[in-house]
């Protein structure tokens, strides 16, 4: 923003006088600043003169604020992006074997059983609760399906002292760190055991214990949090980072912008997941971005980052396992794009079939199943059955209808809850709607829910 | 104490006569005249050195910032608890946010307060609400936004703004403007050590114009509670930061005329003193508002609403408000623009003659 203090005068002239010396063909500032004169290239002569005035321009630099610059005679500009994209690192192929001479951090046969289990769960959660949408019995849904693995593969490589901003399509790294099914049932119907007090729409949840910031519904805005979290981390000499999660739309928001930049400039220790899913609801990543994915866009602010499978279990795993230790041992952001697809709709209130073919949706839901590709390297290792499969999938199922029943019956949270917690201290106003409301309440009793105990 | 108007009349039209009241704490041993500039550092270097969890960060907030605010602090506190930030404002205030919610004083510089704009989103939707959203489970109660606001003569659209009714719109934050450099101190230090997140505006005309007699060490100004500045009988005004010397100046000119202006700052303008004006325009009958944010919507409608409904039977004439035009904010014609003394007076004049 423009300083009314601080002149831009002196910078000014200083563009003034390069463009003034660029454009004159003087001799005496040809090396330093060669006049773009085509005519040059139509002798040889000319070519000769052109290539000792290359290796005269490697010797010279421009001792510029923030780094020395070499110079080159030759007006070349730089492309839109590579013609070869960069490629995905994967661990395992598409039929759950290990891909030949792929380097990854070894998964114990405990982590990788409690990881499939995970992703059952995070499933299972997702169809009951989706269903108990479509049921009407809770006003929204948004299931992660498709997502599963990115979900919990990048939770189980993190620390849990590790801070988490997530976007909302992370349920999965709640439930690795141990938040019950019961609480997630009961955020989800709003009621008095809801940690967020039914302030905010289904499936905004957050634990301060579990380290898992509370959801917000705005896009990218957890991402410049992040890198403040970070910076606290690093500043406490704690060994910790923080992870953040954000999908391909976020991207395109500023606040993305801002949190590369700001982390890369703070040397903060956060690890930045976005889920490349495809879609942003409606929008296609062709319809979001001309760059080659995200991973790129790293490059640009001094990031590291690295293009992962997202649907690769193994591959996820080792990439924010890795991450996690650069940015905790070296104090430096990393950003990881990991190729996944949303399987489900943006959220109950979308139908995807209305904008991207049903063959697409199959694609990925049958053959780049991520879950199954999982679930064939844990099975093929002899660490898991049918029988334990069946059993997971039906003890979930049960403990959800439980959850649901119990969630059900639950008190909405009380109407002192409209109004604590705005501030640390209810002010003066807030007691006075307050007492006005309750005026209002007791005169017309039918016009509030009956359910929110006064 | 100094006089009412001793130095300031003296030093320029802007300059602002100190408080009546002295704040419990403060020796009067350790006065120093400062401008509000120095006395807004002196704030930060004492929370920078009273609690080893605070920042102080912006766009070049390192070399002491283009008002001087930061001056010294980094080279005291060092680089990495005073920083330059990239320049980006919802960068920064989501920085601050993330930095807060970790348990730290994030005390943020905007530049201006025309550049606010950016971070509008990471205030109201992510900064207010992150308690309440949470069920209390987070807060940034930590973050203090400072940022200059106002006119100052020369600024044009965008170095002249009073934004502060956008954010008066918004549940779980704060929003204070302190009139002199003791009311800067100690509101900021109270700013900064209040467990919610505040947009505390500081009046960029006064950094220089305005020195008052400020207590040296550590004191604290309570939110929420406006001063009366001058006791009257005709007529309550209300304002806030800057525009409260100019009103001063038209309560003297009204006084010359026979009527008793009595003037109230009002310091925090969410949640703000309702109970103090109200009492005043009880006594008075009359009320006028002036601020130079534009007319419409400016918290000075909401001030007016408010006493109207609570002192309709008392009021002997409408509310009066003298406040900026419904214009972006003028370069030349920022003198017409402006809510300007013998506008004010001739509004006193209008409502005790009613």
């Amino acid at each position: 923003m423009a300083s009314f203090l601080l002149g831009r005068s002196r910078i000014l002239t200083h563009h003034k006088t390069l463009s003034v010396l660029a454009a004159s063909s003087s001799s005496s500032y040809s090396s330093l600043f060669p006049p773009f004169s085509f005519s040059r290239h139509e002798s040889t002569k000319a070519q000769a003169q052109l290539e000792f005035e290359h290796e005269d321009d490697r010797n010279q630099v421009i001792d510029f604020p923030g780094g020395k610059v070499g110079f080159t005679s030759e007006m070349k500009f730089i492309s839109e992006s590579v013609q070869k994209r960069i490629p995905c690192y994967r661990v395992l192929d598409d039929n759950g074997e290990l891909v030949k001479y792929s380097s990854y951090v070894q998964v114990s046969k405990e982590m990788a059983v409690k990881m499939y289990s995970n992703m059952v769960t995070l499933q299972t959660m997702d169809n009951v609760l989706y269903e108990v949408q479509r049921q009407g019995r809770i006003s929204f849904y948004l299931t992660s399906t498709g997502e599963e693995v990115v979900n919990i593969a990048s939770a189980a490589a993190l620390s849990p002292d590790d801070i988490i901003l997530p976007q909302y399509r992370e349920p999965g790294v709640l439930l690795w760190r141990g938040f019950p099914l019961q609480q997630f049932v009961h955020q989800c119907f709003g009621n008095t055991h809801d940690f967020g007090k039914g302030r905010q729409m289904p499936i905004h949840y957050g634990s301060n214990k579990l380290n898992y910031f509370t959801v917000s519904s705005p896009i990218a805005t957890q991402l410049p949090q992040a890198v403040g979290a970070a910076y606290s981390l690093k500043m406490d000499g704690k060994s910790a980072c923080a992870v953040t999660y954000c999908g391909d739309g976020s991207t395109s928001e500023g606040d993305f912008h801002a949190a590369m930049n700001f982390a890369a400039v703070m040397d903060a220790p956060v690890v930045f997941i976005c889920r490349n899913n495809g879609w942003a609801i409606s929008t296609p990543v062709e319809e979001q971005f001309r760059s080659d994915g995200i991973v790129v866009k790293g490059k640009a602010y001094g990031i590291w980052g690295i293009r992962v499978d997202g649907n690769d279990a193994l591959a996820v795993y080792s990439a924010v396992h890795t991450a996690r230790e650069i940015a905790t041992r070296e104090k430096r952001p990393v950003l990881i794009e990991a190729l996944t697809y949303r399987v489900g709709h943006h959220s109950t209130s979308d139908d995807s079939t209305k904008y991207r073919p049903i063959d697409e949706i199959e694609y990925w839901k049958m053959e780049r199943n991520s879950v199954n590709r999982f679930k064939r390297w844990v099975e093929g290792n002899g660490w898991w059955s049918d029988k334990d499969e069946s059993e997971l999938r039906s003890s979930v199922r049960k403990q959800l209808v439980e959850a649901i029943q119990v969630a059900e019956k639950a008190q909405k949270p009380p109407l002192e809850d409209l109004f604590n917690d705005v501030y640390d201290q209810i002010p003066s106003n807030l007691h006075e709607q307050e007492t006005l409301l309750r005026k209002t309440i007791e005169k017309h009793p039918k016009d509030y829910p009956s359910d929110v105990p006064l | 104490m100094l006089t009412k108007f001793g130095r300031w009349v003296t030093l320029a039209s802007r300059g602002f006569s100190t408080t009546t009241s002295f704040q419990k704490g403060a020796s009067e041993e350790g006065l120093k005249s400062l401008n509000l500039c120095s006395a807004i550092n002196q704030a930060l270097h004492i929370a920078l050195d009273s609690d080893p969890r605070s920042y102080v960060f912006g766009e070049d907030v390192s070399f002491g910032g283009v008002f001087r605010c930061t001056n010294g602090l980094a080279e005291q506190f060092g680089k990495k608890r005073v920083f330059n930030t990239p320049l980006c404002e919802q960068g920064i205030v989501g920085f601050g946010i993330g930095l807060a919610a970790m348990g730290n004083r994030a005390i943020a510089e905007i530049q201006f307060a025309d550049y606010i704009f950016p971070a509008f989103d990471q205030i109201v939707n992510e900064a207010a609400k992150f308690r309440y959203r949470s069920g209390n489970q987070f807060n940034c109660g930590g973050l203090t936004i400072r940022t200059p606001y106002g006119a100052v003569g020369h600024g044009g659209h965008y170095h002249s703004q009073s934004p502060e009714a956008f954010f008066c719109h918004v549940p779980g934050i704060k929003v204070v403007i302190p009139r002199s450099p003791r009311q800067a101190k100690g509101l900021l230090l109270s700013c900064i050590r209040d467990p919610n997140p505040i947009v505390f505006f500081e009046p960029k005309w006064l950094y220089r114009l305005a020195v008052e007699e400020v207590p040296e060490g550590d004191y604290m100004l309570p939110l929420s509670e406006a001063e009366i500045i001058r006791q009257g009988s005709d007529i309550t005004l209300v304002g806030w930061g800057a525009q409260l010397s100019t009103m001063e100046q038209a309560c003297l000119d009204a006084e010359k005329e026979g009527i008793s202006c009595e003037l109230i700052d009002l310091k925090t303008l969410i949640p703000w003193d309702k109970e103090t004006v109200e009492a005043s325009v009880k006594k008075t009958g009359r009320l006028l508002v002036s601020h130079e944010a534009p007319i419409t919507g400016g918290f000075g409608a909401e001030i007016s609403a408010s006493i109207v409904e609570r002192c309709f039977s008392r009021l002997e004439a409408p509310v009066a408000r003298i406040c900026g035009l419904d214009t972006p904010f003028p370069l030349v014609f920022e003198p017409f623009y402006m809510p300007t003394r013998n506008k004010i007076v001739d509004a006193i004049k209008s409502t005790v003659n009613y």
